[in-house]
């Protein structure tokens, strides 16, 4: 196996629900370089959420290992940030607070100035330099995952693990954030692995999506690269003559493939390097969807 | 149209111009319209029937007392001041005792499911027992009815505070817990700058309830105890058949009670914030 950064290995996670065991994925294997951006997608309950918190040292796998930078991962870490899709800012501190929090935990030995200087510098970052003395509950949704993302990357972990950060946002909010996490991205250098459900976004910010079949005994399927030219922009991206087949890709697999695979039962298959670019165009793993994108995932997530 | 603040102010002036105008005129003496009887001469001329004081009369006494509130005449003949503060004084003594084992022990219940557990049927078992019913006990071993005051405002006022702390810290939000663990941040810490501001809010409101009740049961103890405060001032002035002084020391109650409490409220507004 190769030197990941951070290695995931035969990672599974079993419920023991009424006498019933559960086996929520099984046999994961994830390998994420320094720098990379990783993407995951899956339908609801193939336990995204879980292996993201098994990242973070806040779940226990039933077998398995997390490996980053040489060590095992066995706890929480200031090593790995997280913002979780609802925000977790503490409502009794203002935006510097919330911030500073963070920095303080990670340099207890830095003076007050330096704590707020790091804090104000990535407040700035994402644009919330004139909103330093308000709670979080004088802020928006928008506001307040900016705040979140400002406190994760001024902590400067190795790994940031970001909980579908948009889930809770309108569609005009999630594409500026989006812009701002590219551009921190891009300035920090940082290793990230995100969850998310919106296809467009995976293929906007990634490197690399991670596509996982459905649950129960749901695994990590494909590893799709995402070889479009950086830096990407939102109104820019959609003239690649590669996005489309990405994006028909990414949703083929989403409506059909990862209930197929889950059926065949096929212990044996490991997760399948993908780059969709390279495929042919009569390639079954290609076909055109006919019905609108959207219905089609609104129909499956319901 | 006037503000809803003036509207209410001139609706509450009116009810206590109402209701004292119906007091006062419900207790005057009877007019002597006929000369006295040579039997009533003898009698002192005093009426039949004892009659509570009017409005009138308790406002002069509720002024002579509070523009000397601090003279002491021995010692069944102390100003309200005095008698107030002997009051507080023990209020306070039981609260804070109260408040220093009630808090850490709340933490502790609240964080520790094994301790709510383990602790929990003693609490409910010795939360509705009536502070009064403690006295004979604590005037026994503890020899000294000053004491056995402040014993049993401490015992009346540590089951809110203690509850209401290990509600609050039990119900702090996961997500807040999780933030402190994703940033290392040791038991100790995690306590006093998460889990502390988080349940501060239902931790006020424990120590608010206390306050209250240490209040009511303060009164009836110093009726039990003499001595000194106010509750032992209410029964003393009904034995000296002084009504004037008993409807006064009433009021001074209830004005003190609304001050305690709004004290508390004003920590309690410190302390609050918004989700």
């Amino acid at each position: 196996m190769s030197k990941h950064f951070v290695s995931v290995e035969g990672l599974a996670k079993h419920f023991t629900t009424n006498k019933e065991e559960l086996i929520v994925f099984e046999d994961v294997n994830i390998g994420i370089d320094k720098g990379e951006f990783v993407c995951i997608i899956g339908h609801s309950g193939c336990g995204k959420s879980t292996i993201l918190n098994v990242l973070a040292g806040l779940d226990s796998p039933t077998n398995g290992v997390v490996i980053m930078d040489g060590k095992e991962v066995s706890g929480p870490s200031l090593d790995r940030g997280i913002v979780f899709q609802n925000y977790s800012l503490l409502p009794w501190l203002n935006t510097r607070q919330n911030v500073s929090f963070g920095v303080k935990a990670r340099w207890p030995e830095w003076s007050k100035e330096e704590v707020n200087k790091h804090s104000e510098k990535f407040l700035d970052m994402v644009g919330l330099s004139h909103s330093l003395g308000k709670k979080p509950s004088e802020l928006s949704g928008g506001m307040r995952q900016r705040v979140s993302i400002a406190r994760a990357f001024a902590t400067n972990p190795k790994l940031l693990l970001l909980d579908e950060p948009f889930g809770a946002l309108d569609a005009l909010t999630r594409g500026i954030i989006q812009d701002e996490l590219i551009k921190i991205w891009s300035e920090t250098q940082q290793t990230v692995f995100m969850i998310t459900h919106d296809v467009d976004e995976a293929i906007l910010l990634a490197d690399r999506i991670l596509l996982m079949t459905n649950g129960p005994r749901a695994k990590v399927a494909e590893s799709v690269s995402i070889n479009l030219p950086r830096p990407r922009n939102r109104a820019t991206i959609i003239d690649n003559p590669d996005y489309y087949k990405i994006r028909n890709y990414l949703v083929h697999f989403l409506v059909t493939r990862s209930q197929e695979l889950t059926d065949e039962d096929d212990d044996s298959q490991n997760t399948v390097t993908v780059d969709p670019t390279e495929l042919s165009e009569s390639d079954s793993r290609t076909k055109k969807q006919t019905t609108p994108v959207n219905e089609q995932l609104a129909a499956h997530s319901a | 149209m006037l503000s809803l603040n003036l509207r209410a102010t001139i609706l509450s002036v009116a009810l206590l111009i109402v209701a004292l105008g119906i007091w006062e005129a419900l207790n005057q003496p009877p007019s002597a319209s006929e000369g006295l009887s040579e039997y009533e001469m003898l009698m002192g001329g005093a009426d039949q029937e004892a009659r509570v004081p009017p409005p009138s009369k308790v406002i002069g006494h509720a002024y002579d007392e509070l523009s000397n509130p601090f003279y002491d005449a021995g010692p069944n003949d102390k100003g309200i001041g005095i008698q107030l503060a002997y009051s507080i004084y023990r209020v306070l003594a039981g609260y804070l005792a109260a408040a220093l084992i009630a808090i850490p022990l709340g933490f502790l219940i609240g964080m520790s499911p094994l301790m709510h557990k383990a602790l929990n049927p003693y609490i409910q078992v010795l939360r509705p027992i009536s502070p009064l019913a403690w006295m004979p006990l604590a005037l026994f071993i503890i020899k000294d009815s000053e004491q056995s005051a402040i014993f049993v405002i401490f015992i009346c006022s540590i089951w809110p505070m203690l509850i209401n702390t290990a509600f609050g810290v039990a119900n702090v939000r996961k997500d807040w817990v999780r933030v402190a663990q994703t940033h290392e941040l040791s038991q100790l810490k995690t306590a006093f700058t998460v889990i502390l501001p988080a349940a501060a809010p239902t931790i006020l409101t424990g120590m608010r309830i206390s306050i209250g009740i240490a209040w009511l049961v303060i009164v009836a103890a110093e009726m039990l105890v003499g001595g000194t405060g106010i509750g032992y001032y209410v029964w003393n002035e009904w034995n000296n058949l002084d009504l004037n002084s008993v409807i006064f020391s009433i009021l001074m109650i209830g004005v003190v009670g609304m001050l305690l409490d709004m004290a508390l409220g004003t920590v309690a507004k410190l302390v609050k914030y918004e989700e």
